[in-house]
């Protein structure tokens, strides 16, 4: 093949793609940079050795082996088949067929590993569509995630396996074209398709496409035609993956990868000490004490997404809704309204929300709206049991915790609405030093009673 | 009464001396019932191994740990501002406590407002006295009963101890059997996050009844917590199924003290 019109045609997807992918990006990694500061750059090692882990190791996937296993598949093909993404660019800016075939024998081990992987991948898909649709397992047919979401993941299931499915016809139309060439020589002239026989492509090189290519018609021109056709499904199916990823919960395989690197290292049972109350309760206990300000009095806790850190927005975007904090929630699975997943869920909808208004208005974009109250409710809250299940299960080092908190302590800071019962608790604490109505003198009083 | 010995950090310091570490008894530990017993299992296990030890008694105060995590941060830091003076004052330097909550807040969350000690909860302190050899324990009693473990949130999953409670438990020459949820899997009680004190939110069931549920499909003999209010949340849990006949609830350092005949 030549440069020709197709050359251009993609040179024009290829740009346009990187145009709107860009904008559509910086728009989220501003509205992640309208989270609070927090320093999470200490300890290199031990973050590289998490991300190795957790990330690239998949570590947390496996506690649930089916879907670890499948997801396995699908994640090693989606890496290493990009690489042949590489060459269909390449390709296409230089009109050349198969540029990387130099590499030989290599060439040849790649392309059969990208067969088998998108074989394995097909599989790791159908498994997925049949868990959520078939199946119904209860954690991915939740109510938080009716509409959208839902589709959402059925949408990029589908359009993994159609991506995979033209890459192997592909190969498959490729190999029967470069196998028939010599019984043909005229139709090669009159279409000037040359570059099939000379692709190197060898008869055993492939080990899965050419089971397909008993499918091919008999006219090789319609293989070409089918050759080409499955070339710009897959491309054009990958710039507009590309594209639609930010609006999904796909977009984790891009954010999964700095959200763990960013993880909370600290034990989990140890939760922040908010610095503006220790401020106060030490300007309380020494008079003399001059607080830090840096301007802004700030609110206690978290009412909108931008009270919160800018790990938790991350936190937010990264979240793929698999569920399985909610499934492993005390409170979800005896019933409460709260799942951990509805919380990052509504953080992320809410903080796009705010983004997309700062698009249209500006940065001085307002509503009326809230994260707590318009999006999660009190109830939901108040269910939590802290118990940080949610926080182990999450596959990707989410923290849903940390929101719940930082949303009660607004409620009980900033509105002083606590449920009845806490209030009394607090009082308690407050002037007796206990949770219960006990006297401070009397704590001692197990050492001498019977 | 019982024979217990108990000296308080200010019965110490008149005398001029100084205590190998601090028992924190804890609120549901000084003033629950049942948590009571724990405490002094707890007791007699130091009175037995000799250790010197000092509680705070009426200068202890809640850590603030069901004010923080039911948000009221600025309660919570006036409780640890309180209790750091008095724990300095002391100049303690090795707190043992008789509840992970008291634990993990001590331990983690002191530290930032200037509360800087040793801290270990005290299925790690009758661990460690075992391994050491200063605690001898023979099954005895519990010789080829069943028992399970109940993970508390706040030993487990906030702070990694999985080990501890088990290693102890081994020691009675009973089976331990592991509930299907364990460990980091482990399966809350329902009394973290200050439930505690107040109603579950609407649902289907109450968490502990779910949790108790799980220990009894193994028909232990025993359930073994770690904590008081795990402790409350799993019996109830076993009157509901009406098994308190033959299912107890104990906690481990009950456990060894009964082993041991404290
Ligand atoms: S910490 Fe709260 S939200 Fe997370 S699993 Fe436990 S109860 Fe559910
Ligand atoms: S927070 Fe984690 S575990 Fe929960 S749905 Fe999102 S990705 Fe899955």
């Amino acid at each position: 093949m030549h440069f020709g019109i197709q050359n251009i045609l993609f040179i024009i997807a290829l740009g346009a793609t990187g145009f709107f992918a860009f904008k559509k990006f910086s728009s989220i990694i501003r509205n992640i940079q309208r989270g609070k500061s927090l320093d999470r750059n200490n300890n290199f090692g031990q973050r590289i050795n998490t991300l190795v882990r957790v990330a690239l190791g998949q570590s947390k996937m496996v506690t649930r082996p089916i879907a670890g296993v499948m997801h396995i598949f699908v994640y090693v093909g989606f890496v290493v088949i990009n690489l042949e993404i590489l060459e269909i660019i390449t390709d296409g800016i230089l009109g050349t067929h198969r540029a990387f075939n130099f590499l030989g024998p290599i060439y040849n081990i790649l392309i059969n590993s990208f067969e088998i992987l998108a074989v394995l991948v097909i599989l790791g898909c159908v498994v997925f569509l049949a868990r959520r649709n078939v199946v119904k397992l209860k954690r991915l047919n939740m109510k938080e995630l009716l509409g959208w979401p839902r589709n959402d993941a059925n949408i990029i299931l589908t359009i993994e396996i159609l991506l995979m499915s033209a890459f192997l016809t592909m190969n498959a139309a490729d190999w029967y074209l470069s196998t028939q060439m010599n019984e043909w020589p005229h139709i090669i002239k009159n279409f000037h398709i040359e570059h099939y026989a000379h692709s190197g492509v060898q008869k055993e090189a492939f080990l899965i496409s050419p089971w397909l290519s008993g499918w091919m018609p008999n006219n090789l021109t319609y293989v070409m035609y089918i050759e080409r056709f499955c070339w710009w499904f897959h491309i054009i199916g990958v710039f507009g993956f590309i594209l639609y990823l930010p609006n999904s919960k796909h977009l984790h395989i891009l954010f999964s990868f700095p959200n763990v690197f960013y993880s909370n290292l600290e034990e989990k049972g140890k939760f922040t000490n908010l610095e503006s109350v220790t401020n106060e309760v030490k300007a309380m206990f020494d008079p003399s004490f001059v607080p830090p300000t840096d301007g802004t009095p700030g609110r206690f806790g978290a009412k909108d997404v931008e009270d919160l850190t800018w790990k938790q927005l991350l936190d937010a975007y990264t979240c793929t809704e698999c569920g399985r904090c909610t499934s492993s929630c005390p409170a979800n699975q005896t019933g409460k309204l709260l799942s951990p997943r509805k919380i990052m869920m509504d953080t992320r909808d809410r903080l796009e929300e705010i983004g997309k208004g700062i698009d249209k208005d500006g940065n001085d974009f307002k509503d009326e709206k809230s994260l707590l109250h318009d999006y999660i409710s009190p109830e939901e809250l108040w269910a939590c049991t802290s118990c940080n299940a949610c926080v182990q299960a999450c596959p990707v080092n989410i923290d849903p915790l940390s929101i719940i908190i930082d949303l009660r302590r607004y409620l009980v800071m900033e509105e002083s609405a606590p449920p009845s019962a806490l209030a009394n608790v607090f009082a308690n604490i407050e002037n007796n030093g206990a949770p219960w109505q006990f006297s401070p003198v009397d704590r001692l009083n197990w050492a001498t009673e019977d | 009464m019982e024979n217990i010995r108990v000296r308080t950090m200010a019965d110490y310091l008149a005398n001029g001396e100084k205590p190998e570490i601090l028992f924190w008894v804890g609120c549901a530990g000084s003033f629950d019932d049942r948590a009571k017993k724990i405490t002094k299992a707890i007791v007699k296990i130091l009175n037995k191994v000799e250790m010197s030890f000092a509680v705070l008694g009426t200068e202890e105060s809640c850590t603030g740990d069901p004010a923080k995590r039911a948000g009221h941060e600025f309660l919570f830091q006036m409780q640890a501002m309180n209790n750091i003076t008095v724990l300095n004052g002391y100049e303690v330097q090795k707190i043992v406590t008789g509840c992970p909550h008291c634990f993990n807040t001590l331990k983690n969350e002191y530290p930032a407002l200037g509360g800087n000690y040793e801290v270990i909860h005290h299925t790690q302190l009758i661990d460690e006295l075992i391994k050491t050899g200063r605690l001898k324990v023979e099954g005895g009693s519990f010789k080829g009963k069943k028992i399970t473990f109940h993970d508390p949130c706040y030993l487990g999953r906030a702070n990694n101890e999985y080990e501890a409670p088990r290693e102890v438990i081994a020691k009675l020459d009973a089976e331990l059997v592991e509930m299907k949820r364990s460990k980091a899997n482990g399966f809350c009680c329902g009394a973290g996050g200050a439930q505690m004190f107040k109603e579950a939110e609407p649902g289907d069931r109450e968490v502990n009844i779910d949790r108790s549920e799980e220990a009894l499909e193994l028909n232990p003999n025993i359930i073994a917590a770690g904590c008081p209010f795990c402790n409350t949340m799993m019996t109830d849990g076993v009157k509901h199924f009406n098994k308190e006949g033959e299912v107890k609830v104990l906690d481990v350092a009950e456990l060894i003290a009964q082993a041991a005949d404290l």
